[in-house]
């Protein structure tokens, strides 16, 4: 695990393009719409593109937002937040926009000596329009790096968002995220956060109901293993009545790895028909991994369905002989039982073509090889089992 | 050569003596039935034969084709042929029944040096063994047992007894929880695999089971020991009288 002393850390400047040129994420196919983001810094090239969106959408950084778009800062009172802060994506969705084609954002650190990044990020999602977003966190190389990201998505009204997240960085690098979804009226919000590699992740993600009869389903897997340190700190609030919000956690946990799950519901006072629910279940392998899992209920109505449930335990022995019984090797029975496990995460996930390469991917996890994504020595898009290492690539 | 040849087998479980000198041969194309009341080692004798290692075997051996069975891993058992049809069979959520299946054959092919069974052949004999038992070719797509009625359950297994085509089969408390529908289901199922290649083990508290598979002989394990077998009849004795009459 990478120690944090930032007096070592150099703190990112705006790279190179063409240092960043030989990466691409190609998720078999899926086509998707390409933002880069280089240590941090959005860049407006987009060059790697074969398709293009609509022009209505705005993708800019956030001092050009200012500059051209001040009234859709203005009106979601962005601006004292933001001033400081130059760099940054700035991601605007208008009213009554549905793509059938995902964004993906693509978050790539190349760096040559410790560096620490941090971006910024503004989404605005607007009314009526129907988005699907994967986010990805990739290292190109094994160099430290500590990248603090924030990001602020709004989701209007009657808009729904499908939200992606990959955690894909090496093991001597650290992520914190802090993601903060803000829902109006009759909004639909559902993630998938899987944090596979990392050396250190800590994820904070907040929900906030501001509107009615809005749903956040928030998915979340975390696999890891040596000295590696998850935590996911999420915090849904309900501030207005008949939302309803899941959260729903998984992880396993090998050799001394360590985890931490907090899942805070708060129900204000007028949030009247309020349902929430928490779920959090952990497989530790090892005897010296460690996982602290931790419900917080903050409920000041009665009018509400509100449950809570964590469960830390092995693999279920009863369903290990069964399928030994039947001739399945011991280690093919563990690793049926931790797929099947992890997959559940994904049963809401719409875009097959990612489920199937993250399949792939937590199957690949879970055998214990390397799954950094592409551009890393594996090549991906050849089914797991079979797959080659490109030699060119290791060094 | 006998196919299965227990001897003189003890066990215990946490100190406690729970089998206390099972001897029993069976020979192949046989039908054995092992009656008793609860809790006097039946469902202890089907475990340690298919390899649960939660007992300890404290003296004797049991010997298949010829091999020490008790050094065997469980799936080396399965893929020597033995079959253990569960009592509570377990649910497995995530893994759909056709994957689990696939799975078991190609590990035990493996294990027998044979390639992977080609996926259309896998699919032909999943239609085919689904018929056996009248499994509904909804659940096939199921995870395994997740959600499925009793008698549900007890068709799966049969459906995977005829899947894995296994030499001793051994079927614990397999009438449980059924209605008499589905006892005829799973009854004409096991009735249909029955050969001269190979052998069943039935294990029930009750004699209906036997009025639908006819067994070749009739065994009473009562504390820890078969202390009378004989044949068919010896079932309708024993519904006749109780085991109180053992005594």
């Amino acid at each position: 695990m990478a120690s944090i002393d930032m007096d070592n850390y150099k703190k990112a400047v705006r790279p190179n393009e063409e240092d960043f040129i030989n990466f691409s994420c190609n998720i078999s196919q899926l086509k998707t719409f390409r933002i880069n983001q280089y240590n941090g810094f959005f860049f407006e090239n987009n060059k790697n593109n074969e398709i293009s969106i609509t022009k209505d959408i705005i993708i800019c950084t956030i001092q050009t937002a200012i500059e051209k778009h001040h009234s859709i800062i203005e009106s979601k009172n962005l601006l004292n937040s933001i001033e400081q802060n130059q760099e940054g994506l700035f991601i605007y969705i208008p009213d009554n926009i549905s793509l059938e084609i995902p964004l993906q954002i693509l978050d790539v650190i190349k760096a040559n000596e410790p560096i620490s990044i941090e971006s910024k990020s503004i989404i605005i999602v607007g009314e009526d329009s129907h988005i699907k977003l994967i986010y990805c966190d990739d290292t190109v190389n094994g160099n430290i790096s500590s990248t603090e990201s924030n990001i602020n998505i709004f989701l209007e009204n009657n808009s729904s968002l499908e939200y992606y997240k990959m955690e894909n960085i090496n093991n001597s690098s650290s992520i914190i995220t802090n993601t903060n979804f803000v829902l109006a009226n009759n909004a639909q919000l559902k993630t998938f956060w899987l944090s596979i590699n990392g050396g250190n992740i800590k994820n904070n993600l907040n929900v906030s109901f501001e509107g009615e009869y809005s749903k956040a389903d928030l998915n979340g897997l975390y696999l890891v293993d040596k000295e590696q340190v998850v935590d996911n700190v999420v915090s849904v609030s309900h501030n207005k009545p008949n939302c309803s919000s899941i959260q729903n956690y998984k992880g396993i946990l090998d050799d001394s790895a360590r985890a931490q799950f907090q899942g805070h519901i708060r129900v204000m006072k007028y949030a009247s028909f309020t349902e929430a629910m928490q779920n959090n279940r952990n497989i530790l392998l090892t005897d010296k991994a460690i996982v602290n899992t931790q419900p917080f209920l903050e409920i000041y109505n009665d009018d509400v369905k509100c449950s809570h449930g964590a469960t830390v335990g092995q693999l279920d022995e009863s369903a290990m002989f069964y399928m030994r019984s039947r001739g399945i090797s011991e280690r093919s029975a563990r690793m049926l039982l931790m797929f099947a496990f992890c997959t559940e995460i994904l049963s809401k996930a719409s875009i097959e073509e990612l489920v199937d390469k993250l399949q792939d991917i937590i199957k690949r996890r879970l055998h214990g090889e390397l799954s950094s994504c592409e551009n890393c020595v594996l090549l991906c898009n050849t089914p797991c089992g079979t797959f080659d290492i490109d030699m060119s690539k290791i060094n | 050569m006998s196919l299965l040849e227990i001897k003189d087998l003890h066990c215990s479980i946490k100190g406690k003596e729970i089998l206390k000198g099972v001897n029993l041969t069976v020979n192949k194309g046989e039908v054995h039935a092992i009656m008793g009341p609860n809790g006097n080692g039946k469902s202890t004798l089907a475990a340690i034969i298919a390899g649960k290692d939660i007992f300890e075997v404290t003296k004797g051996e049991v010997i298949y084709e010829g091999k020490n069975l008790l050094e065997l891993s469980v799936e080396e058992r399965a893929a020597e042929g033995i079959f253990l049809g569960f009592q509570y069979p377990v649910e497995i959520p995530g893994v759909s029944i056709s994957n689990f299946m696939k799975t078991a054959i190609n590990e035990q092919r493996k294990y027998k040096g044979l390639d992977p069974m080609p996926t259309m052949e896998f699919m032909k004999l999943m239609e085919e063994k689904k018929k056996i038992v009248e499994l509904d070719a909804k659940l096939a797509n199921r995870s395994v047992n997740e959600g499925f009625s009793g008698g549900e359950k007890k068709k799966n297994e049969i459906f995977q007894m005829a899947m894995l085509n296994p030499t001793l089969s051994i079927l614990d408390e397999t009438d449980s929880g059924l209605d008499i529908d589905a006892l005829r289901i799973v009854a004409s199922g096991v009735n249909a695999l029955r050969s001269s290649e190979n052998s069943t083990i039935l294990i029930t508290h009750y004699q209906r089971l036997l009025d639908y598979i006819v067994p070749d002989f009739v065994h009473v394990l009562f504390e820890g020991e078969i202390v009378k077998s004989g044949p068919k009849e010896l079932a309708l004795e024993l519904e006749e009288k109780g085991y109180e009459w053992l005594r």
